[in-house]
């Protein structure tokens, strides 16, 4: 496919990136020389200085072969004016990243009348995810496939947990009717898990299942699946704003600390019901006077990445359940993973995801990759004339590297055995580590 | 540096050598010259070393850095000619291993200097891949390694950067390795369009493949003692003027132009100047030598085109003995020595493209002077420079001045007369091949020293690889693990 991406930052990077690794022919469009000269050293992509609004630029580019356009620079208005250019001058596809809020609640006329076809806004894609993993707080990490009838949980195991030390094919079969163990993180090995592996200590694993599964799973390893009924929040930027939202309507009362007045009056006018102080998040004093112990969950969400990772020490320290922290610049995020924090959210990798998801196109539904895309997770749909079904899955010669993780049938969510056979229509959500798989006759 | 990368794109380049040493051995079968033994242990030799390479090494790493860039295209190229001059020392056509080496490296340089006396006698497969080597060194060995194969993924940029002729480096599109089977693509195509005309101008089907090499590559080594004026046939002059100078222009023109955008020809700006330079040369020398050497015009023309030509894009055909020409034509051909081809040709010396930003930046430091807080940029085109390449060119060209000093200095030992000792330096340090005086057209470079022949060669690895990466290697830090 041909892409162009205007905006060499974090996330146009990113992004050039993982398509110039996946056979794509990449252009990038900045106007500072040195973002390119970045990209240009790196990356297996041409790069053009110019400003991306411009016609001739575009031109330059190849804008009327171009399968797709992707406008992330930090400017919502140049980000839809590219767009626009660029469908008119013959881009197929286009995708912009609008982060205003205003914007963001008029997107379905501006999508249409920019002709965008996909608009990611990064802070409400964090917020989502932030969401998401209150909704399971033992899990480090949760993630939705089949429109949330699947998720994934990514787990810890420690020493405490009856789990640890134990072959797969030895676990009690009822609590896993509708769980699975589908990958598991050793030393920063991914390793696709058969019935004799043996769960360690300090392995990250990866649980899929319906709700009900992954709860009886969590029980299975002794972890009390709590609800999170008070979250506080520290910073109010864009990300609190869409969170409280949100956390509103899961029935979580959330308290919000900010340090600066102007903005703490500005928040309680757009969300009259939220609780906020007035107060700094970093200062151990400040959270313990709003009993930080009794909370199920903090996350610290303020524009310094250093007072995000310091508050939600702080935090856990004083006994706050489940802290999670936003940072924007990725590079320590290796290090952090050993602090203690349980959740590490990064924006710019969630709008780069998005956007992957997006370009993976109609036969992937939902890609999850695992420690850099050591192995990946696909949610695939059966077509008729698939090769793959209505055959017993235990007849096929599946690729050794990947496994038939879950089934989804309508509502029903088959964790799938040797004698279960994928219908038309069906989800089937298949973890690998080999790449080139896109479709499900690839796995033959 | 990443030691295991560099020694798996250097495996991978050798494998390449030994496919690219594959059409001698078939002309040596053809010809039963008795020298496909030599070609099937060489390429024995070659890929056993090149497939240990790349199998025995795996890289956890997967990184080129610039550094190692520079590292693969400095080993790379010092590795084929020492492997390419294998052929000419097992058949026993060259006796002594320093003039084999002297040899390769004048053909995969796309130099076009002999220390050969006598070439009509050779077999015809050594014949055959000495010119061939010129056709590889031309379009760039790595270049070729990496439109075969996927060789680095991410950091192959850096490698093409460090082979590539020019000072600003481009792709045509995204993917290196897509660029690399474009220009290649171009490349055989003007090939065969060559092979193809000489073949009809009346030369023999050896003789044309032999001398198409010679001119795509703009390299210059011939099957006759006295090169092109053996043949004495003005079509087949043309056709050689004409396609050494489509091969001393930017191959991404041609890949615009079948594109569709013809125009980008009249609006490059290096293009015009080359042209200028060009017309002007043959202008002058023209004048020169009517009446003086040459009794018509058309006779003055057809000689003095011919020799620009393949003087400045590197060549160094001869279709007459320039060296009996006056002194003013001789310097001439001189100066276009150093100028050479455009960017991203297969032509030497040091680029036209370096020349006129030198000149546009002399006019600016000039307009400096009047209006002290003026802001000139320096433009090619619409387009300004980054004041980074143009002080880079800067230092390009007094490295460039420096190596010939010194160069010269070494060669001066030998005793030669000043014309002899200047032009050898200039004709190997470009890639044109032959000079003036001993090392004229007619002559060649065998009664240099040892000394001299060695410090040649490495001239000419270092003007065809634009000084930097053949430099470093000399430089401590670059051996270095840890760099401080």
């Amino acid at each position: 496919m041909k892409i162009i991406i205007i905006g060499a930052g974090k996330v146009g990077y990113n992004l050039a990136l993982e398509l110039s690794k996946g056979n794509h022919d990449v252009t990038i469009i900045d106007n500072y020389s040195e973002a390119l000269a970045k990209a240009e050293e790196n990356l297996d992509v041409l790069c053009i200085k110019g400003n991306g609004v411009s016609t001739n630029i575009l031109l330059e580019a190849g804008i009327k072969d171009a399968d797709l356009l992707i406008a992330v620079t930090d400017s919502d208005e140049v980000n839809m004016v590219c767009c626009l250019t660029g469908k008119k001058l013959g881009a197929v596809k286009t995708v912009a990243r609008i982060r205003d809020p205003e914007y963001a609640m008029e997107l379905a006329m501006l999508k249409e009348e920019i002709g965008l076809d996909m608009v990611i806004n990064p802070e409400h894609a964090a917020a989502e995810e932030i969401a998401l993993s209150l909704s399971f707080p033992a899990a480090i990490d949760v993630e939705n496939f089949a429109k949330g009838r699947v998720k994934m949980i990514e787990l810890k195991i420690n020493d405490e947990m009856p789990v640890a030390g134990v072959r797969l094919k030895d676990l009690p079969n009822k609590n896993l009717q509708s769980a699975l163990i589908g990958a598991v993180l050793r030393d920063d090995k991914v390793i696709i898990p058969k019935g004799d592996f043996q769960i360690k200590n300090d392995d990250i694993v990866y649980v899929l299942g319906n709700t009900s599964g992954l709860i009886n799973f969590l029980k299975l390893c002794d972890v009390a699946q709590v609800k999170i009924r008070n979250v506080m929040v520290v910073g109010a930027g864009r990300i609190a704003y869409y969170l409280s939202q949100m956390l509103n309507d899961m029935g979580i009362r959330s308290k919000l600390i900010e340090i600066d007045r102007e903005k703490c009056e500005d928040f309680v006018s757009y969300l009259p019901d939220a609780l906020i102080i007035n107060g700094d998040g970093t200062d151990e004093e400040v959270l313990k006077s709003e009993n930080i112990g009794e909370m199920d969950a903090f996350v610290a969400l303020t524009g310094m990445d250093e007072e995000n990772l310091i508050a939600a020490l702080v935090a856990k320290q004083n006994g706050a359940k489940k802290v999670i922290a936003k940072i924007s610049r990725t590079n320590y995020m290796g290090v952090i993973h050993k602090l203690g924090i349980d959740n590490v959210i990064c924006p710019k990798l969630i709008t780069t995801r998005h956007i992957l998801k997006f370009i993976r196109g109609n036969s992937v539904e939902t890609l999850y990759r695992i420690v850099e895309g050591q192995a990946e997770i696909l949610e695939l749909i059966a077509t008729r004339g698939s090769r793959i079904i209505n055959t017993p899955l235990k007849k096929l010669r599946l690729n050794k590297d990947a496994i038939v993780a879950t089934i989804v049938r309508k509502n029903h969510v088959v964790i799938p055995h040797g004698n279960d056979v994928i219908q038309e229509d069906d989800r089937v959500i298949i973890i690998t580590k080999d790449k080139n798989i896109s479709e499900l006759d690839d796995l033959l | 540096m990443n030691i295991k990368m560099v020694l798996r794109s250097l495996g991978m380049i050798l494998i390449c050598e030994a496919i690219a040493m594959m059409p001698s051995l078939m002309v040596s079968f053809i010809y039963k010259d008795g020298t496909g033994v030599a070609f099937f242990y060489t390429i024995f030799i070659l890929l056993v070393v090149g497939i240990l390479c790349v199998i025995a090494v795996k890289p956890e790493n997967k990184t080129i850095y610039t550094r190692d860039g520079f590292a693969i295209v400095a080993f790379g190229w010092i590795m084929i000619s020492l492997f390419g001059a294998l052929p000419f020392y097992l058949s026993g056509s060259i006796p002594s291993f320093i003039d084999c080496i002297f040899e390769t490296v004048s053909g995969f340089t796309t130099t076009g200097s002999s220390i050969l006396k006598e070439v009509e006698t050779l077999p015809k497969a050594i014949l055959f891949w000495r010119s061939f080597t010129h056709w590889i060194g031309g379009m760039g060995v790595l270049v070729l390694t990496m439109a075969l194969f996927p060789i680095t993924g991410t950091g192959a940029f850096q490698v093409m950067v460090a082979e590539s002729p020019g000072p600003i480096p481009g792709k045509l599109v995204p993917k290196v390795a897509n660029t690399a089977k474009i220009l290649y693509a171009i490349y055989v195509l003007f090939t065969f369009a060559e092979i193809v005309l000489l073949v009809m101008a009346g030369l023999p089907l050896f003789d044309a493949c032999i001398h198409t090499f010679g001119s795509v590559g703009t390299g210059g080594f011939s099957s006759r003692n006295t090169s092109i004026s053996s043949f004495n046939n003005v079509l087949v002059e043309i056709i050689i003027t004409m396609f050494t100078f489509m091969c001393g222009v930017n191959f991404s023109l041609y890949y615009q132009a079948i594109k569709g955008n013809f125009k980008a020809f009249l609006k490059d700006e290096e293009f015009r100047f080359y042209l200028a330079i060009v017309l002007g040369a043959i202008l002058l020398i023209s004048i020169d030598l009517c009446g003086n050497v040459f009794e018509t015009i058309g006779e003055s023309i057809r000689h003095s085109s011919f020799q620009v030509v393949t003087i400045i894009t590197t060549t160094g055909y001869s279709s007459t003995d320039f060296n009996n020409w006056p002194i003013f034509s001789k310097v001439i051909l001189f100066f276009l020595m150093f100028i050479g081809g455009c960017a991203g040709s297969t032509g030497g010396g040091m680029k036209v493209i370096r020349i006129l930003l030198l000149m546009k930046s002399t006019k600016t430091e000039l307009l400096r002077i009047i209006h002290p807080r003026g802001v000139y940029p320096v433009r090619i085109g619409n387009k300004v420079v980054e004041e980074k390449y143009v002080g880079e060119i800067k230092n390009y060209f007094f490295m460039y001045m420096l190596i010939f000093v010194i160069a010269v200095l070494v060669v001066s030992l030998d005793g030669f007369d000043m014309l002899t000792t200047l032009s050898s330096v200039a004709a190997t340090l470009g890639n044109i091949g032959p000079g003036f005086s001993v090392v004229g057209p007619l002559g060649n470079y065998s009664e240099m020293s040892v000394l001299s022949k060695l410090v040649l060669s490495c001239a000419m690895l270092i003007g065809r690889l634009e000084i930097y990466p053949i430099l470093l290697l000399s430089i401590p830090a670059f051996w270095k693990k840890v760099n401080i």
